[in-house]
Parts: structure tokens; sequence; C-alpha cells
């Protein structure tokens, strides 16, 4: 759903501009350096990049889901990384509290959030416990007024800089499940916290992943999200919102890779004439445009009809597998149209291919796609 | 201080215009369109005025067709507390737009006239002078600072071959070269506020200003293509060819 057109074209506008003028120059020094340049973080900061999907009444743009897709479409065309950094502001790290927070959590929290001046994380994964989230060991026991959490949390995205740590415990050990997990906010200056080293990772240099290890941390129990047994359930019930937002940044990368193949095909030479005149090269770029315009009908379509409140589980899933697939098709074509200059770190689309190959595992793996897909399909028809 | 910054909607910069085949204008259908880049610096710099106490109220103008009001809305964005737009339809030539423009001054009483030196696409660099002329107020064109200064305002200009530097007296007007100033980008908030901005829309008619014509356009051509160019061996052999091929030695 559009609120107001001319408004989003605004939106959009101005951020696609931000990302060529400010963020496209600066993809290779993040690259190198492994950080975001503070200058940069200061102007994503200014320019609102942080409150996205925070509603309007405590700072954020309160985007619906359709505005979101474009937004996360025109912030796909530079590195992920970038996007990486008011990710979990505006998804995972911010959107149980949006949903589920008591009015103290929003008022403390939000307005934080919105303006980027606190990073949030999501603190899920656990070395036994990933797609298998039920699982997990990491536990918050009642004393008094307060949680003891105790456990490891493993990859979590902005760890390193985060001020507050979005933490799923199990709260009632007798329940092995979903319903025995509750979700926590966790202030970073609690004493018990200790950050592990920065994780090395194949792509998306600049966002920065580490371990969490929780000891004894005490938290005030009036920080959890939620009543107790309810914080995997809430995680999964916006987890929509967040694959289809991984979906719209997969196209808007895909965007940016035909974009630079098909400028070297046009530039680059071979038997006489430029590449993009040869046939095999125009079927990889033609294969790769048709494939990013399906992925983003079909996420504007499911976008449109999450903001009806129709059930979207399976199409989010399907928007998510068929997204991250497809960029990952394109990045590869990208890489063989460019030759062995696109093996080279020189061309951005060497960096590309690495940093796409992460779409397709976070957020729920392909496989868990699959099989959320294929578990709505069985249960609508028994 | 009342502030009026004018500004031209323009295709986007990044696009790539193409000639009409029949050789009549540009085509912009489907084009992507924005505020003249040195129409964004003026926006600019009414704003720095504004936060530095120097001016009370930023108003900004654009006249054209409806559309329009994008570009005065991502004006407001940026920081304009109001915007009027002249509406009309037909490509309308610098003087007409600099008549159009001492009309607003007149109603809106204002102080300070500032506007980009010139527009991307038409190139015509006169209108600013043009209502300085009509307003018989002094101009400071071409400006690469700006200062208030005791009711004055004092004005560096960008001249061949160096600066020079101009004290106005107020009212005046100002044009904006490039160097003034980096515009900001309008915050994502700001421009949902914007929204809430008021735009009055008045006609030339209501102004009271004959926008007849005077000038016609007979064609547009794009620019000759530019062929490769060649690597010579030797000095000897360059002299040569700007002599016998270039001709212009």
């Amino acid at each position: 759903m559009i609120r107001d057109q001319e408004t989003i074209n605004q939106l959009v506008d101005i951020i696609e501009r931000f990302v060529r003028e400010r963020l496209i120059p600066a993809e290779e020094q993040m690259a190198e350096e492994g950080k975001l340049p503070d200058h940069l973080l200061q102007e994503m900061r200014e320019l609102g990049l942080f409150g996205l999907t925070i509603p309007e009444e405590y700072g954020g743009l309160g985007l619906t889901m359709e505005e979101e897709i474009l937004v996360s479409m025109a912030l796909g065309h530079t590195s992920p990384a970038f996007r990486s950094i008011m990710g979990t502001n505006n998804g995972i790290g911010s959107a149980a509290i949006v949903f589920n927070g008591t009015e103290a959590q929003k008022q403390k929290y939000l307005p934080k959030y919105a303006s980027g001046e606190w990073i949030s994380c999501f603190c899920l994964t656990e070395p036994e416990a990933g797609s298998d989230a039920a699982s997990l060991r990491t536990t918050a026991r009642r004393e008094g007024d307060f949680y003891i959490i105790n456990g490891t949390k493993r990859y979590i995205t902005n760890a390193p800089v985060a001020h507050t740590f979005n933490v799923m415990a199990r709260t009632n050990p007798d329940i092995k499940g979903a319903r025995g997990i509750s979700s926590f906010i966790v202030e970073r200056d609690t004493p018990g916290i200790t950050l592990g080293s920065i994780d090395k990772k194949m792509g998306q240099s600049g966002s920065m992943t580490c371990d969490v290890i929780f000891e004894d941390v005490k938290v005030p129990a009036e920080n959890i999200i939620g009543e107790e047994g309810e914080g995997f359930i809430t995680a999964m019930k916006v987890l929509d919102r967040g694959r289809l937002h991984i979906s719209g940044v997969s196209i808007g990368v895909a965007k940016r890779l035909i974009a630079d193949a098909l400028d070297y095909a046009m530039q680059r030479k071979q038997f006489g004439q430029p590449l993009a005149e040869q046939q095999l090269i125009q079927a990889m770029l033609a294969d790769s445009q048709t494939e990013t315009y399906a992925a983003e009908c079909m996420t504007l379509e499911t976008a449109r009809r999450r903001d009806r409140n129709e059930n979207v589980s399976t199409e989010s899933s399907a928007c998510k597998l068929f997204c991250t697939e497809m960029v990952g098709r394109v990045a590869d074509r990208a890489v063989q149209i460019h030759g062995g200059a696109g093996y080279m770190s020189e061309y951005a689309v060497e960096r590309f291919y690495r940093d796409v190959r992460l779409f397709r595992l976070y957020e729920g793996t392909s496989q868990i796609q699959q099989i959320i897909i294929a578990r709505n399909m069985i249960r609508a028809a028994s | 201080m009342k502030v009026l910054v004018a500004i031209k909607r323009v295709v986007d910069a990044y696009v790539k215009v193409r000639v009409k085949s029949d050789g009549t204008g540009v085509d912009l259908a489907n084009a992507k369109m924005a505020i003249n880049p040195f129409c964004e610096i003026a926006v600019e710099e009414a704003i720095r005025l504004k936060e530095a106490g120097a001016a009370e109220e930023i108003i900004a103008v654009s006249i054209g067709a409806t559309q329009c009001q994008e570009q005065l809305r991502t004006a407001l964005a940026l920081g304009a507390d109001r915007g009027i737009l002249v509406e009309n339809d037909e490509a309308l030539e610098p003087l007409a737009i600099a008549k159009l423009l001492k009309a607003v001054v007149d109603k809106e009483g204002i102080d300070l006239v500032i506007l980009g030196k010139q527009s991307i696409d038409t190139d015509n660099n006169q209108t600013g002078q043009m209502l300085a002329a009509l307003c018989n107020w002094p101009q400071g064109t071409f400006a690469c600072n700006a200062e208030i200064q005791d009711g004055k305002i004092q004005v560096t200009r960008e001249v061949d071959g160096g600066e020079q530097t101009v004290l106005l007296n107020m009212p005046a007007v100002v044009t904006t070269d490039l160097r003034l100033n980096e515009p900001r980008y309008a915050s994502l908030p700001n421009i949902m506020k914007a929204k809430k901005k008021p735009i009055d829309t008045t006609t030339p008619a209501e102004l009271g200003v004959d926008v007849s014509s005077n000038l016609k356009t007979l064609s547009v051509e794009a620019p000759a293509e530019r062929s490769a160019g060649i690597k010579v061996e030797s000095i000897e052999e360059l002299v040569n060819k700007l002599k016998t091929e270039a001709k212009v030695i």
C-alpha cells in the first residue's frame, strides 16, 4: 500500500541519490577497512534511514510493507553491508518491541532506534541452535524483580556496535519447544555481557558480527517483551516482514549487478564488436532482467497483500526463496559476463558475488523456506 | 528578512536526454524530473541564512505545470516554509519568468531573491539579471560566497580569471554558482512533514502578467557525435595533422 505516491517517490529519489552520491563511492573503502566510515554512519542517521519501519509517533517513518520494499530496492543498489547496519533497527532488532512491547518500552527504545542513536541487534542463533531455533539453550531464570540470563549467541549482526540486545532465552525449561522461549531487551552496559572477536566472513565486509556471551546477566523483569513464552512466537510473526525486506534488497542488488554487467558488456569489445552485441552474452543479460522483473512483481504483490492484513506466510517465504536464489544466479552471470575481469577485486561484481551468498542463508535458509512453503501447502490441503 | 527562492523543474541531471525526431525539442515522456541543481544551491543558501538568524521566512516559487509541486515539496522538505506555484503549461522565456517573479516579489514584500544562475535544460542565464532590472535592485550574479552585513549583502562572484566581491544594498537579487555551497539531502522525516506545509497556486493572469513570447524555437538538435581519437607517432606528425586534417594551425 502506498499512502501517498508523491511522498514515496520523493523518499525513494533521495535514497537513490544518497546511494549514488555517498555510498557507492565508499564501497571499496568499507570493504577494505571492514568498517562503515563514521561520517557515513552520521549521514545515514541524519537522513533518517534507521527509522524506516518504526511508527511515526516514535520518530520513525512508519513505512507500509510496499513502501519498505521500494526503499529496500533502492538501498540494494550498493553494498549490502550499508543496509545491514541499519537493518536491525528497521527489522528484527526493533520489531518485537513495535509488535508486542509495552508503552514504556516503546517510549524508551524506539525513538533512539529511529534516530540511529542506538543500534539494536537480535540474538537468536546459538552454537547449537540455528534453523531449529526452538532447541535453543540460553536460559532466563526469574529471581524476584529480575531475570538472570545465561548462554552464548552466535553470528549476531551488529553486536559489536549494539547498544541493546534483543535476546531469546528459555524461561521454562519444562517446555522444550518454542513456547518455553521469551524475549528480553538487554542493554549493553549490563554486567556479565562479553563480546567475542569479530567474525571473519566471506563477504559483506563492513557489517560486523560476533558471539555474545551472557553470564549471570541480571535484567529487570520489565524488560521482557510480551508475556513469558511469547518471545519466539512473536519473532516468528514478524519474520515475514524481514523475509520480504531481504527480497527487496536482493532485487536491488540484482539491478545493480545487471547495470554493472550491461555497462561492461557495452564497453568491452571482443571479436570486433561489443560483448553486448553477442548473443550468448545477450541471453545472460535477458535472463537476469527477466528473473529480476519476476522477483519484483511477486515481492511487491505480496507486500500489498500483507498491507491488506492477509496472511502471507507462504508467499513471503516464496519471495525470500526465489529472490535470494535469483540474485545468486544474476551475480554468477554478472561475473561470467565480465570474464576474467569479474574475478578481479577491481570490479564490484566480484565483491557482490560474495556478498549475495548470505541472502540465501540468513532470516531462514532457502531450505527452511521450502519447508515452510510445503508445510503450508499440506496444511491447507488436509 | 523574507527570502524568495525560485525553483525550476528540469530533467534529472543523470538522465540521458534524447532529441525528438521532429527536432521540436527534447523527449521528456517518462523522464525523471528534479530540481535544477543551481536552484537547489539557492534553496540551501536560503536555509543557511535562516539557520544563522538572518532570514525569518523562506518562500519557494516555481513557474510551470502542476507537477512543479513535486519540486516545491522537495524545497519544503529541505527547509523552505511555504511554496507558491504559478501554474502555466506553456514554456516561458526568461523575460516572462522574470516578470512573474517580480509580481510575486511585489505581492509578498520580498527582501532578497536567490536564484540559480541558469537552468541545466535551456542554459539561458538571464532570469536573475532581468528580475534585478525589472525591480531596479542591485544584483550579485554567479555567487560563490554570500554574507549578510548590517542590512547589506556581500557577494563574492566567480568571474573570468578570478573573483570579484560586491556589497549590495538590500533588497537584492543573488544568483548562485556551483561553489556557493553543497546542498544537504532532505531527511526522510522532513519529506514526510513537508506534505503539511502550504503551497499556494496562482496563475500569470491572476498576477496580471502578460507572458506572451518574443522567442520562437526553430529547431533542437543533438550535439554531433564525437569520433574516436587517434594516436600519433611523433610531434612532426601531430603538427602536420593539425595543419592538414584538423586545419587549426
